[in-house]
């Protein structure tokens, strides 16, 4: 059984009513999408050299987050979040409206745990200098952490700075696993307006990629890229995903509630599902996306797949061998374009779909390996796929409002 | 027969197996019978030195072990135990085959201090940073560190272990998150999804790091000797929450598929509700409204009136803030009410299980509903007098109870609130 939050018959319709992007390539819309039809590429190979990430482009971030106070209080994947979130709110039209923050409900996918790089080197220097006192770690820690920094790390708070700068009153929960929890936001959040449970949600997350804690963490599995950036399809002798900073917030509302307010929609998000394969043997990953598949409504119109693969392996040959047996249907890797970004990679990849649709065409291929080929015409049905670096998958479908 | 529903035409979600640790012990036997005598489980910290801490005791976990020691590696184990009775009690599903969704309330994970330190030790020079300690992470020799410390790590094992189905969620909501945890459930159920979720909730932070973090932003107790006696919940002299560690576990079930399968039905899940605070980061809006706004909520969601609740287990962290707001915010939706009910802080013993608290305290609120007893709030000599609760002080009094009110706030705005009842309404 996987979990599945397809729209029922006799359920409410799910519009995707605003987006907001802040990443590698830009912040917004047109800057994103003009990126993306330009084949531009953001990446640094030299600032955490071996390893290659996808920076964020700068942002101001005083345009959505206006107190200083409260920048202070976040790192940077909370302020990127944030910032994002704004954009979303701004996009579906509802920044401001007291009446509609007051019940949004929030679904945030988050990671977390920031950490201050000078206190923790220096307490590896001081003990490797013989610093062995029983209490040492922890007068080091009393002396040297900001208060502050706690509440920058933890994994809710990005929902929390959220709700605080924006002024969300409604529910807020936080998810957190990788990859899959960006999949698992989107897919609760649809379930709950899908049922009546929830009106409207805001539904995203953000990462900093630019961090070398996280890169020792992924380094444990050498699932880091190195030295030369090549995009995911071809890096299957050259293994690893290059981390990625971006935000993406989604605004999902229940097609009554959007009309109701007059709210154009971007597209319709119809299903979401998610699972777990125990990947033990090779085949079991592609197994349960082609069952992942399967559980997805019909597709019947002009389809193609936004991947968020990670250029890691062995996810990524299993997910290639998956995409094989769909070979019709037009591929893009977000992966090549704005690095892994973890939690975001699967509501970026909704965005993405969303943008495509209303935009009416598919942005171009960027890859080497004949992966992916180009799309003529409008696509109305676009399935999103999140296989993660080491467990999770998750897929929705993205489809044209008729 | 028609299928029961609640009265917003819902199936009713009913607990069909528990499972509880804490500082106190391991299981509800052994739990239920420390709490109704007011034995405190907090103590002096043994895991790791004290010296230079202000707050040097906590509610630890010191007799289940784990090797290589870690928070997150404790927290699985922690949760695997009360799981496997959980399930035993439930008799659901086979073994390694529970039938619906795993939900699981977990602290955010990070890599921890004796793992850094060895990296540390292994880069073999005086100045370390983090450069350093790049060039020695890869190559296969700590790969196990990546798994232990993936945020999805404990929700996977226990996914895999107990052979739940479909993506198993991990989140946090800080305080509120064991709450949480069984709101997810719920709607799963409610929304047909499924008949049955396991909701776990775990947290095994008493580690150096965390309860720094909690002292820098002084919300710890330091009254430190006796280490019993500093979790103060009502108490004038209460003066900030102590760590604690623990997990729970409920099998959730629709009524209509517990009864069909013979269950013994252990409570109700009636009602859950939450609502955010966007005021501060980590205070209360001062007017309290969304607290007030949550346990409305809960009581329009199990539709129920104030006058129905029989008992109230208060989040009652021994916070000067908390108390005093839970107080007002209580008594701004039971009225005169709100100093009737009787109430209680269960972390007056088991201390502050932070991710776990919600899960912990629904199960002890449901352990109050079957033994018709409710246990103590113990610290409780010197009453807050601006507290007006009848506060069921240092001793279990014996009461008629049908329905509970339990309530969770965390760091974040984040308020969440559950109303657990004997049978379906």
């Amino acid at each position: 059984m996987t979990e599945n939050s397809a729209t029922k018959p006799g359920q409410t319709e799910v519009w995707i009513t605003g987006i907001g992007l802040a990443t590698s390539l830009g912040e917004g819309l047109d800057a994103n999408w003009a990126a993306l039809e330009e084949r531009r590429i953001n990446v640094d190979e030299k600032g955490f050299a071996p390893y290659v990430v996808h920076p964020l482009m700068p942002v101001s971030f005083d345009s959505q987050i206006p107190k200083k106070g409260d920048q202070r209080q976040m790192e940077a994947w909370q302020r990127i979040g944030t910032y994002a979130a704004g954009l979303a709110l701004d996009s579906a039209g509802i920044k401001g409206n007291k009446d509609i923050l007051a019940k949004i409900d929030m679904v945030v996918a988050a990671g977390g745990g920031e950490r201050d790089l000078n206190v923790d080197s220096g307490v590896l220097t001081a003990e490797a200098r013989g610093a062995n006192a029983p209490g040492f770690l922890n007068e080091r820690l009393m002396s040297d952490l900001r208060p502050t920094l706690f509440l920058a790390q933890l994994s809710n708070l990005l929902a929390g700075n959220i709700a605080i700068v924006h002024g969300l009153g409604g529910t807020s929960r936080t998810f957190m696993g990788e990859e899959v929890a960006g999949a698992d936001a989107a897919r609760i959040a649809l379930a709950r307006i899908a049922s009546g449970e929830s009106d409207i949600a805001l539904v995203g997350g953000s990462h900093n990629g630019e961090r070398k804690d996280l890169l020792v963490l992924y380094e444990f599995g050498d699932f880091n890229l190195r030295d030369k950036f090549a995009p995911v399809w071809a890096r299957k002798d050259h293994a690893g995903f290059a981390l990625g900073s971006a935000g993406a917030f989604l605004v999902l509302e229940s097609r009554a509630h959007a009309e109701a307010r007059g709210a154009k929609p971007f597209a319709k998000l119809t299903s979401v599902v998610a699972d777990l394969a125990r990947r033990k043997q090779p085949g079991d990953m592609a197994a349960t996306l082609e069952l992942l598949w399967s559980k997805l409504p019909k597709r019947e119109g002009k389809g193609a797949i936004i991947s968020g693969a990670t250029g890691a392996e062995p996810a990524t040959s299993e997910e290639r061998s998956f995409l094989k047996a769909h070979a019709d249907f037009p591929v893009r890797a977000t992966g090549t374009m704005f690095g892994h970004t973890m939690e975001t990679q699967f509501p970026l990849g909704i965005a993405l779909a969303a943008l495509s649709i209303s935009r009416g065409a598919l942005f171009p291929p960027n890859d080497s390996t004949g992966t992916e080929i180009e799309m003529q015409g409008a696509p109305t049905q676009i399935v999103v796929v999140g296989a993660g670096h080491w467990r999770g998958e998750g897929m929705a479908l993205v489809e044209a409002v008729s | 027969m028609t299928a029961p529903r609640d009265k917003l035409g819902r199936p009713v979600v009913v607990v069909t197996g528990m499972g509880i640790m804490t500082s106190l012990g391991a299981g509800k036997a052994d739990n239920w019978s420390k709490l109704v005598a007011g034995e405190s489980g907090i103590r002096t910290i043994t895991r790791f030195p004290i010296d230079g801490l202000k707050t040097t005791m906590a509610g630890t976990v010191d007799f289940v072990s784990v090797d290589p020691f870690s928070s997150t590696a404790l927290s699985e184990r922690m949760a695997e135990i009360v799981t496997e009775e959980a399930l035993e009690q439930a008799g659901i599903g086979a073994k390694g085959d529970f039938p619906g969704p795993l939900f699981l309330a977990v602290a955010p994970v990070e890599v921890e201090w004796p793992q850094r330190c060895e990296l540390g030790r292994a880069v073999g020079k005086q100045d370390i940073n983090y450069d350093d300690l790049l060039r020695i992470s890869g190559g296969g020799k700590y790969s196990a560190y990546h798994h232990r410390f993936m945020f999805g790590s404990v929700a996977t094992h226990l996914a895999e272990a107990f052979g739940t189905k479909g993506s198993p969620i991990s989140l946090s909501t800080a305080c509120a998150s064991g709450a949480t945890s069984i709101q997810l459930g719920v709607e799963a159920i409610r929304r047909g999804e499924t008949d049955a979720a396991l909701c776990v909730a775990t947290d095994a932070t008493v580690n150096p790091e965390a309860l720094v973090r909690f002292s820098l932003l002084s919300a710890l107790s330091t009254q430190n000797n006796p280490p019993q006696a500093a979790s103060r919940p009502f108490s004038k002299n209460r003066d900030g929450f102590v760590m604690a560690e623990g997990a729970g576990a409920l099998v959730l079930e629709s009524y209509e598929a517990a009864t069909a399968r013979g269950a013994k039905i252990l409570g109700v899940i009636a009602g859950c509700g939450e609502l955010t605070d966007s005021f501060h980061r980590t205070r209360s809006s001062p007017d309290g409204k969304p607290i007030i706004g949550c346990m409305k909520k809960t009581l329009a969601d199990a539709g129920m009136e104030p006058g129905q609740i029989d008992h109230i287990n208060a989040h009652g962290t021994a916070t000067p803030e908390n108390d005093k707001m839970e107080f007002n915010t209580t008594s701004a939706v039971f009225g005169e009410l709100a100093q009737k009910i009787p109430v209680t802080s269960n972390k007056s013993m088991v201390g502050h299980t932070i991710s776990a608290a919600g899960a912990v305290e629904a199960i002890f609120s449901l352990l109050t509903l079957e033994h018709q007893r409710i246990p103590p709030t113990i610290n409780y000599d010197n009453p807050d007098p601006t507290i007006l609760f009848d506060v069921v002080g240092n001793k279990a009094r014996d009461a008629r109870v049908a329905a509970v009110m339990s309530n969770s706030f965390g760091f974040g705005g984040q308020n969440a609130s559950l109303i657990l009842t004997r049978e379906p309404a």
